[in-house]
């Protein structure tokens, strides 16, 4: 089979199992939370969540109306052939998952506010390309609600303040965006590297699994700290109230500007949706994040 | 808290007997408006006309459904609720006008509809945010469209439910606001977080 055809062909069955069933650790986590909480209000929404995706998945129809912009990372090795073939691929599986699942055309050009209909347009989807060694294609996908990305925010804030003022600006951004972003939420951060920099590895940090900790001890803690602070606010499910305001903390970063200092908070909301799978170069396919039959 | 199961047309008494982080499923008749709906209804009122549908003792949905026709015949294929602070600009109005029972959406409402719903008697109920699969379970049946000169998103959906629910009694019709309270603790709780992060 070419690359391209296959691209496409696992694009759209990524899109299809992203939307309609959730990654074990998030389902695991929601579960989890569902246990533990002790608000009355909060349990009640963690109760509709876990049946909402359960019915997601048995009907495989998507677990909520808005499936996002599509944004896919990819990890392409370097000694793999055609890999200019590859944007046009995800875009035709774009198209086709939004037919075929269906998917909420979500593209809309900023000036006119023409929806394109299928999903694509300019730089969408978006493509985040890494070279890496060896000779496989790892694509994830990652479906980003609207709800949760409009609660997202950057601080420059001053370096003299550090990490004592990373963990202030966390700690308001959640409070600010309450009940916005459909909590439990993940919450991506990241600090240094510069404007662009920071969000890019915030929203990235939202693709570790919630049941890996950090390798470096010291983020591992820090982590730990925004965890536990974020659940003290109260939010809760929905913002209705509980103790589980996230399910987690991602924390990355970059060596920054001596005179910068910026944070970067991303949001994930509950239907913390993403699928990935590797093309092997025999052509066969290894899903990681779903069981596929 | 308790969990209280209502079916439309629902008395203003029904209403009255709820508090909040009660749990309510509701049957019968539902309609969706969403910023162009309120408004639309709201202008005819104004001119002396009705709206095509009695809305006394209904619930009204803030949702922009996804719908299908098969057949001649509409399907819901995923129904979440949307943002309800968008609709504050006509909530007390529309309340007060058309004696609706229950305002269905997320994220809650304002003190402008918190005080019609303690003065005309309605309460707010809290879908989940995105639960769009258990919401298009609960609906039985498009009974029809009406102004569908809005679009889709935006046209009046009356819908035949079933068990629609679980909805959080947010806003109660004795002036009592749960998201309100929520907001408050969780300022409450500020300085106290502030102190464990040590910042």
């Amino acid at each position: 089979m070419k690359i391209e055809t296959l691209v496409e062909d696992v694009g759209v069955k990524l899109l299809q199992l992203a939307v309609t069933k959730l990654p074990q650790d998030v389902k695991e986590s929601l579960q989890q939370a569902y246990r533990e909480e002790e608000n009355g209000a909060g349990k009640t929404q963690l109760e509709a969540i876990l049946k909402n995706i359960d019915l997601a998945e048995k009907t495989s129809t998507p677990m909520c109306q808005d499936t996002g912009v599509i944004i896919f990372y990819i990890k392409a090795g370097a000694q793999t052939q055609n890999l200019d073939k590859i944007e046009k691929a995800l875009s035709k599986a774009t198209i086709r998952a939004t037919k075929e699942v269906p998917l909420r055309p979500n593209a809309v050009n900023p000036f006119t506010q023409k929806n394109s209909g299928d999903n694509t347009g300019r730089y969408v989807p978006f493509i985040h390309w890494e070279i890496v060694s060896g000779n496989t294609i790892e694509i994830t996908v990652l479906p980003k609600g609207g709800g949760s990305e409009n609660v997202c925010s950057l601080g420059m804030i001053s370096p003299g303040t550090g990490v004592k003022g990373l963990k202030n600006f966390v700690i308001d951004t959640v409070m600010n965006a309450g009940a916005k972003p459909c909590p439990p939420n993940i919450l991506g951060v990241a600090v240094g590297g510069g404007a662009d920099i920071a969000m890019k590895l915030a929203k990235e940090a939202l693709l570790r699994p919630l049941n890996e900790s950090n390798p470096d001890p010291e983020l591992a803690k820090l982590e730990t700290e925004l965890y536990d602070a974020a659940n003290m606010t109260g939010i809760g499910p929905m913002g209705l109230g509980g103790k589980f305001t996230v399910l987690g903390v991602k924390v990355d970063y970059a060596h920054r500007h001596p005179a910068s200092y910026p944070v970067a908070v991303a949001f994930q909301c509950w239907a913390a949706r993403r699928a990935s799978a590797r093309i092997h170069a025999d052509g066969t396919v290894e899903y990681l994040t779903h069981k596929v039959m | 808290m308790a969990t209280y199961k209502l079916n439309t047309p629902i008395s203003e008494e029904e209403i009255r007997n709820l508090q909040v982080n009660d749990v309510i499923y509701i049957s019968g008749t539902m309609f969706t408006a969403r910023d162009q709906a309120h408004r639309r209804a709201l202008e005819l009122y104004k001119e002396g006309k009705k709206p095509p549908l009695e809305m006394e003792g209904l619930a009204v949905f803030h949702c922009g459904p996804i719908v299908r026709k098969e057949q001649d015949k509409w399907m819901i294929v995923a129904a979440g609720p949307t943002t309800s602070t968008r609709m504050e600009l006509f909530e007390d109005e529309f309340i007060k006008n058309f004696k609706v029972r229950v305002v269905v959406g997320k994220g809650g409402m304002g003190p402008k509809t918190t005080d019609a719903m303690k003065q005309y008697g309605a309460v707010y109920g809290a879908f989940t945010g995105g639960a769009a699969v258990l919401a298009a379970k609960a609906v039985k049946n498009v009974k029809s469209v009406e102004w569908f000169d809005l679009g889709m998103p935006e046209a009046l959906w009356i819908l035949e439910v079933e068990d629609f629910g679980p909805l959080t009694v947010a806003i109660d019709a004795h002036g009592n606001n749960l998201f309100k309270d929520v907001q408050e603790k969780v300022e409450e709780n500020k300085q106290k977080i502030y102190q464990k992060l040590g910042v």
